[in-house]
């Protein structure tokens, strides 16, 4: 699905990734760990394209492309999607238009007609029960005045709209409450099979309870220090990340 | 300096008197004074406040060097039409009756200029002071046999009224239509004012109209601009609203070279309300200037204006809202915003609220924001497979129907909407 080899990013002059290496096929579940700073987030906002990071080293191969020649749309049209930590508050686009545009986009990349409107009411109600969106906010702005937990669901629920190949969330279970993890956590249970992937970048063992990781990475100072199963998550709450701090800083030296 | 002004008034009076039509419809008096006002202060350079970014002399001088006045006719006006709407039609600033539908409505009269009795006559000039401006005087002047509309009181007009001003030439020209539009106690009315440019020729169009709401009434009134490449227009729109009276404006400027909108709104007794809202896009050269005039004379008074404007390329926006509270006006209310985007780093913005206030007990406020299109959304869109010309789209888009959903009439907002939409 997705091979990432040596791959380094830069902030302005500050390196952030410095040469993550990882493989993910499809049918599998990864988690990302690791403490505040270790570039969790760098890079899920580097595999989605915002432009803000400078790529120095490294390559990525996403479904046989070389994922960083693509521009940030043709790569979700290619099936990479990326859940927000911070989803954008659009006023004035309807979440029904926005997402509108976007399946047909996608669709038109792919050489397929626009979906008629009738489907994809279809799919709009069939995709809002699973994530137990009130179907009121599907007319709303796309996040204006949506609660933080809402907004949460919302990106699961245009995940389930979009039907990616590899999603990544960052760090969906950020604020949210033990119902609405467990709600986000049934939303992805719900669009797992064998064809596709997930990526779920999270600082705590809780999520992990409803999602189920095939493979857990611990990622600090900008590079994956360790690699398990699932356990690995369970010695990381309990022991906490100060233990791996220690670790990995006596390494480097 | 001074000779230099009057020498770009004088050029318009040589070039047009000629051609003008007996003017027998605005008294004497007025008239001298119009003649002598331009002669004295002639056409605003930018050295004058008001019309700091906007140099209307040099664009005489420069665009507007070989008036002729050589007039097209216009025979079908069907294509511009709003199918349900009464329409009226004025050709090169002259009322025609031959183009524009039969007023059979309850409680329209229309008179046109050259039919106006004493009474009627009396009302020209009465709220635009001749002496404060010079498109003012200049249309004094030249003004086209316009029209009188009367809503009578107590009527509630059925359907909205639109009215197309259209202009066509193929050489240089000046037009200069003309109305006054009552709406008398307790009516209501809407109406739609449309101007168009046909023809090859650059024309001038310098726009006036005198409104009175009356007690009790209200005006929704929609003006949709959308001249073209070789459209240049002043806009003066003179307002006055008498008690509990209520005027609403919406304008929409999409094309145009040069525009520039004096839109005054005397709120002149007690609990009155106006609002204008405004939406303009400027492309390539264009310059489009908004000047408002919010003067509120009377206590318990409510104002609110919105306007946004999307700047492309080497245009220029302006916006000056000026908000007058006179001594009187205790309790009054005035709000004022002014949003823009500018889409080019070559895109330039003026906007300035201006607030005089001279009542100790009143509410004013006014806020103005103006930015690039906001890139985190665009990447959140991007990130959903929306490709960037789609979601700017879908940005400037939501930006703008804050404005266009003022419009009430579907058909109307309808066509401006697709209209916004193929321009972005």
């Amino acid at each position: 699905m997705i091979t990432i080899k040596n791959l380094h990013a830069s902030i302005g002059d500050k390196e952030i990734l410095k040469g993550i290496n990882l493989e993910i096929k499809a049918g599998e579940i990864h988690a990302i760990m690791g403490p505040n700073g270790s570039g969790k987030s760098t890079l899920a906002s580097v595999l989605a394209g915002r432009q803000d990071y400078e790529i120095t080293q490294g390559e990525v191969q996403f479904n046989g492309k070389d994922l960083l020649e693509l521009s940030p749309e043709d790569r979700a049209r290619e099936g990479l999607f990326l859940a927000f930590q911070y989803p954008v508050e659009i006023p004035g686009v309807s979440n029904i238009n926005f997402l509108k545009t976007a399946v047909n986009e996608i669709r038109a990349y792919h050489g397929q007609e626009e979906m008629p409107a009738k489907d994809f009411l279809a799919l709009v109600k069939e995709k809002q029960k699973l994530v137990e969106l009130d179907g009121k906010l599907a007319n709303r702005s796309v996040n204006e005045g949506f609660s933080g937990g809402e907004k949460k669901r919302n990106e699961i629920f245009q995940m389930a709209m979009l039907n990616p190949k590899l999603a990544v969330l960052d760090e969906t279970d950020s604020g949210l409450d033990i119902d609405a993890l467990r709600i986000v956590a049934t939303g992805v249970n719900a669009l797992k099979n064998k064809d596709n992937a997930f990526v779920v970048i999270t600082h705590y063992q809780r999520l992990l309870d409803y999602i189920v990781p095939d493979f857990v990475h611990i990622l600090y100072n900008g590079k994956i220090v360790k690699s398990g199963g699932k356990e690995l998550a369970l010695e990381l709450e309990a022991k906490g990340y100060d233990e791996v701090k220690k670790q990995f800083e006596s390494l480097e030296k | 300096m001074i000779a230099e002004k009057t020498n770009t008034a004088q050029t318009i009076i040589d070039k047009i008197s000629s051609t003008a039509g007996k003017v027998n419809f605005i008294d004497n008096d007025q008239l001298s004074k119009a003649l002598l006002y331009l002669e004295n202060k002639g056409i605003p350079t930018n050295k004058h406040e008001d019309y700091k970014y906007c140099n209307l002399d040099g664009i005489f001088k420069k665009q507007f060097k070989n008036i002729e006045q050589k007039l097209n006719s216009v025979s079908d006006m069907n294509q511009f039409k709003l199918k349900d709407a009464l329409t009226i039609v004025v050709v090169n600033g002259n009322y025609s009756e031959s183009l524009s539908d039969k007023l059979i409505l309850k409680g329209l009269h229309l008179t046109a200029f050259s039919n106006l009795d004493k009474e009627g006559k009396q009302l020209i000039g009465s709220l635009a002071n001749v002496e404060a401006d010079a498109f003012v005087a200049l249309n004094t002047a030249f003004s086209g046999n316009g029209f009188h509309l009367k809503i009578a009181d107590n009527e509630q007009l059925q359907m909205p009224i639109h009215i197309l001003y259209v202009s066509s030439a193929n050489t240089e020209a000046l037009v200069n239509p003309r109305n006054i539009i009552e709406i008398g106690k307790n009516a209501e009315a809407t109406i739609i004012e449309e101007q168009i440019c046909l023809g090859e020729g650059k024309i001038f169009t310098n726009f006036l109209s005198e409104k009175f709401v009356g007690e009790n009434a209200k005006l929704t009134s929609y003006t949709f601009q959308n001249e073209g490449k070789n459209g240049f227009s002043v806009n003066t729109n003179q307002v006055t609203i008498a008690r509990y009276g209520k005027y609403d404006n919406t304008t929409v400027t999409l094309s145009g070279a040069v525009v520039r909108n004096n839109h005054n709104v005397v709120l002149a007794a007690q609990n009155c309300e106006a609002h204008l809202n405004g939406l303009f896009s400027t492309k390539a050269n264009q310059l489009v200037d908004n000047h408002t005039l919010m003067d509120h004379q009377m206590p318990n008074c409510e104002s609110n204006e919105l306007y946004k404007g999307i700047i492309n390329d080497k245009s220029t926006g302006v916006f000056n809202g000026k908000i007058y509270v006179r001594k009187d006006a205790q309790k009054t209310n005035a709000y004022q915003s002014s949003n823009n985007i500018l889409m080019s780093d070559d895109a330039t913005i003026n906007t300035k609220p201006q607030l005089e206030i001279y009542a100790d007990d009143v509410k004013c406020s006014h806020g103005t924001s103006t930015g690039k299109i906001d890139e985190v959304a665009v990447f959140y869109l991007n990130a959903r497979g929306i490709g960037r010309e789609s979601a700017r789209k879908l940005l400037l888009n939501a930006f703008a129907q804050e404005v266009i959903n003022k419009i009430e009439v579907d058909e109307l907002r309808e066509k401006i909407l697709d209209l916004f939409e193929k321009e972005l």
